[in-house]
């Protein structure tokens, strides 16, 4: 059994207008010591994805089904004390932005003391040698002074070694990274990557990273999600989806990639933006966009307007996309035919 | 990323916050003559009152030093002043000075006594209500607009009345000070509470808050550990202006003959004691007093002043 498993996971937001559907319908898994990554365009649900996780979506927001298994417990529906146990100590949470994440009147040291005191009965003494320690194994240079430090004396990339550092505090299970090198520097961006992934390895500690980068993802994840418009869209080892993606909206994702276009001409885009969450098209949520609803016959392929698309194994992958589904029918009475 | 910066041998934590804080704050202070100014008369008030027994000529609610004889004495710079009594006597031949000061000294621990009760109950609602939200923040807000809609003068003109006449006005003398702080403290802690409850509003959405909240840190931490501490800069402006308030307020009781008894006097009681012979020329009874509660009212209004702008972050930043 897996370490975490996501089922049907539903999230509404409820809203005066009616309720707004972020997420639908989202399964996965994530087994001990696995990296996975969740990309997808802002507003696809990735954050939404990630703070449900620990039931801490804002207020609006609410678990509508589904649920969320974690080392056999059931996360939907616990309650707030039991959950309090497991966010941070068994599950913790990286942000996007190292500037905002940490507490700007407190010191470094007191608030990774905080966080190990709220969850194991430690002196302070003991509290601060384990922090010292995590401070050590991000390499930061001087740990022991940077204890007493404030977050505005330290530079951005340092912040966000801190705050892995804190992530790591308590040696959780699972590490949920949302968007953690995006507000950071080109440079630095590579050293944090480098180390997440170092300490993940290190400590067998399952990873889920949330980024629109592409490159990070082929770089850190053995498997990844692609969202849409708060559904999963394709799923599959990373691999397999960077080399062979499958779903016209991940061809176009790595399309858009700046490698991919021709030097001297505009870069490559899937045309048209994401649909709001309130007022999604029928059917496939991407075929206003989509350059596959027409078959290269001439002929429409209706049931992208008008039925939201099914899974389809493809290879290790699995898809939701009509197109894709035909392909593979196709393909498969050929080969059926061949014995007879 | 290698360090440039060698901090010093790990100081104790609190002293570099401050020595961090104080740069700017002294910076500050020392470009401002006029918060300077305030802070030393402020400082010579609370001394003053502080050493009241040892510097006063007189015990004034002694009875026994208390000569009748000697009373509506003028000061030292009008004739027929005794050189005993420098700023003459009141109508029952207590020393002025002494009875200033001794009343300074009443003036001033209801003033801060009623701000620190006003700002626990409005921290603590405030921030309740702040983080909260929802029914709690919807009660607490409309308890704090009810509250404001009476003034407090009427709380405490019934509340006095009330406990005079269940208790008895002895009762009410022996306990005027600590009644007067909780009057006083009732009145006004929605100040505290609703601008508390603003810049938790503000803070409540920082993703520092959403990081303490997937840390597992339970709310009661998060508000007072983490919220608290951001919001502590209003809190310091709005206390300077609460505890000259809180004086005043003290002061208008007084005179109305709702707060300290004329044997136990402030500073209002003092005016109100030598309003009465006003007419009759004695008017240094009520009006040095009166000076006296104009400078300390002025003077921590100014120290708030200076505080707001130091502590303003559009000023701060620049």
């Amino acid at each position: 059994m897996s370490l975490l498993e996501v089922n049907n996971l539903d999230v509404r937001f409820a809203l005066r207008r009616g309720d707004v559907k972020a997420l639908r319908d989202v399964s996965f898994t994530l087994d001990r010591g696995e990296r996975l990554g969740i990309v997808g365009e802002s507003g696809a649900g990735k954050s939404v994805a990630a703070f449900s996780l620990l039931n801490l979506i804002a207020k609006p927001g609410y678990i509508a089904g589904g649920s969320i298994r974690f080392d056999g417990q059931e996360l939907n529906g616990m309650s707030d004390r039991a959950l309090r146990r497991i966010r941070g100590n068994r599950i913790s949470m990286i942000f996007q932005d190292p500037m905002m994440t940490l507490n700007p009147v407190l010191s470094i040291g007191e608030q990774m003391i905080e966080c190990l005191k709220a969850h194991r009965r430690i002196g302070r003494r003991e509290a601060r040698a384990i922090a010292l320690r995590k401070l050590e194994q991000v390499h930061i240079p001087s740990p022991e002074a940077r204890l007493d430090q404030y977050p505005h004396e330290l530079s951005g990339g340092m912040r966000q070694r801190v705050i892995i550092a804190i992530a790591l505090l308590l040696d959780p299970d699972i590490i949920i990274a949302d968007e953690p090198t995006t507000a950071l520097d080109v440079t630095i961006q590579a050293e944090i990557m480098d180390l997440l992934l170092e300490l993940c390895e290190k400590h067998n500690v399952g990873l889920i990273l949330i980024t629109h980068d592409l490159g990070v993802v082929s770089q850190v994840t053995q498997r990844m999600l692609v969202m849409y418009a708060g559904r999963v869209i394709e799923q599959g080892p990373t691999r397999e989806i960077i080399n062979d993606p499958q779903h016209p909206y991940t061809q176009g994702l790595m399309n858009a990639l700046p490698q991919m276009a021709t030097p001297g001409s505009r870069l490559n885009q899937i045309p048209g933006s994401m649909p709001s969450l309130d007022n999604l098209p029928s059917g496939c949520a991407f075929h206003p966009r989509c350059g596959f609803v027409t078959r290269p016959d001439g002929s429409e392929r209706s049931a992208c307007r008008t039925r939201v698309p099914e899974f389809v194994a493809s290879g290790n992958c699995r898809v939701a996309c009509h197109m894709v589904a035909e392909m593979l029918d196709q393909e498969r009475i050929p080969a059926e035919e061949t014995p007879r | 990323m290698t360090t440039q910066t060698s901090p010093q041998q790990s100081a104790p934590l609190p002293s570099r916050w401050e020595r961090l804080r104080d740069s700017y704050l002294l910076y500050s202070f020392k470009r401002d003559p006029i918060a300077q100014l305030s802070l030393l008369v402020f400082i010579v008030f609370v001394a003053c009152a502080v050493l009241a027994p040892w510097l006063a000529p007189m015990n004034p609610y002694d009875l026994a030093q208390i000569d009748i004889m000697a009373s509506e004495l003028p000061p030292f710079w009008i004739d027929g002043s005794d050189p005993a009594y420098r700023m003459g006597t009141d109508a029952q031949g207590r020393d002025l000075l002494s009875t200033i000061l001794y009343g300074a000294r009443v003036s001033l621990i209801i003033g801060f006594g009623a701000v620190a009760l006003q700002a626990l109950l409005g921290v603590v609602f405030g921030l309740l209500a702040g983080y909260l939200g929802g029914r709690i923040d919807a009660f607490l807000m409309r308890l704090a607009d009810i509250q404001l809609s009476f003034s407090t003068l009427m709380v405490a003109i019934v509340v006095g009345a009330l406990v005079k006449a269940i208790f008895g006005g002895a009762t009410f003398s022996a306990y005027a000070v600590p009644l007067l702080v909780l009057i006083i403290g009732l009145a006004e802690w929605p100040q505290y509470a609703r601008t508390v409850r603003a810049s938790v509003l503000a803070e409540k959405g920082k993703e520092y808050v959403d990081a303490a909240r997937t840390m597992g840190l339970p709310s009661r931490r998060i508000m007072f550990r983490h919220i608290l501490p951001n919001t502590l800069s209003p809190i310091f402006v709005i206390s300077t202006v609460q505890v000259a308030n809180a004086i005043i307020s003290e002061a208008a009781l007084s005179f109305l003959g709702l707060g300290m008894p004329e044997t136990h006097p402030s500073l209002g009681s003092l005016i109100k004691s030598g309003f009465d012979y006003i007419q009759s020329g004695s008017w240094w009874i009520t009006l040095i007093p009166g000076a006296v509660l104009v400078v300390l009212v002025l003077v921590i209004n100014l120290l708030g002043d200076w505080l707001r702008d130091v502590l303003n972050p559009r000023l701060y930043k620049g």
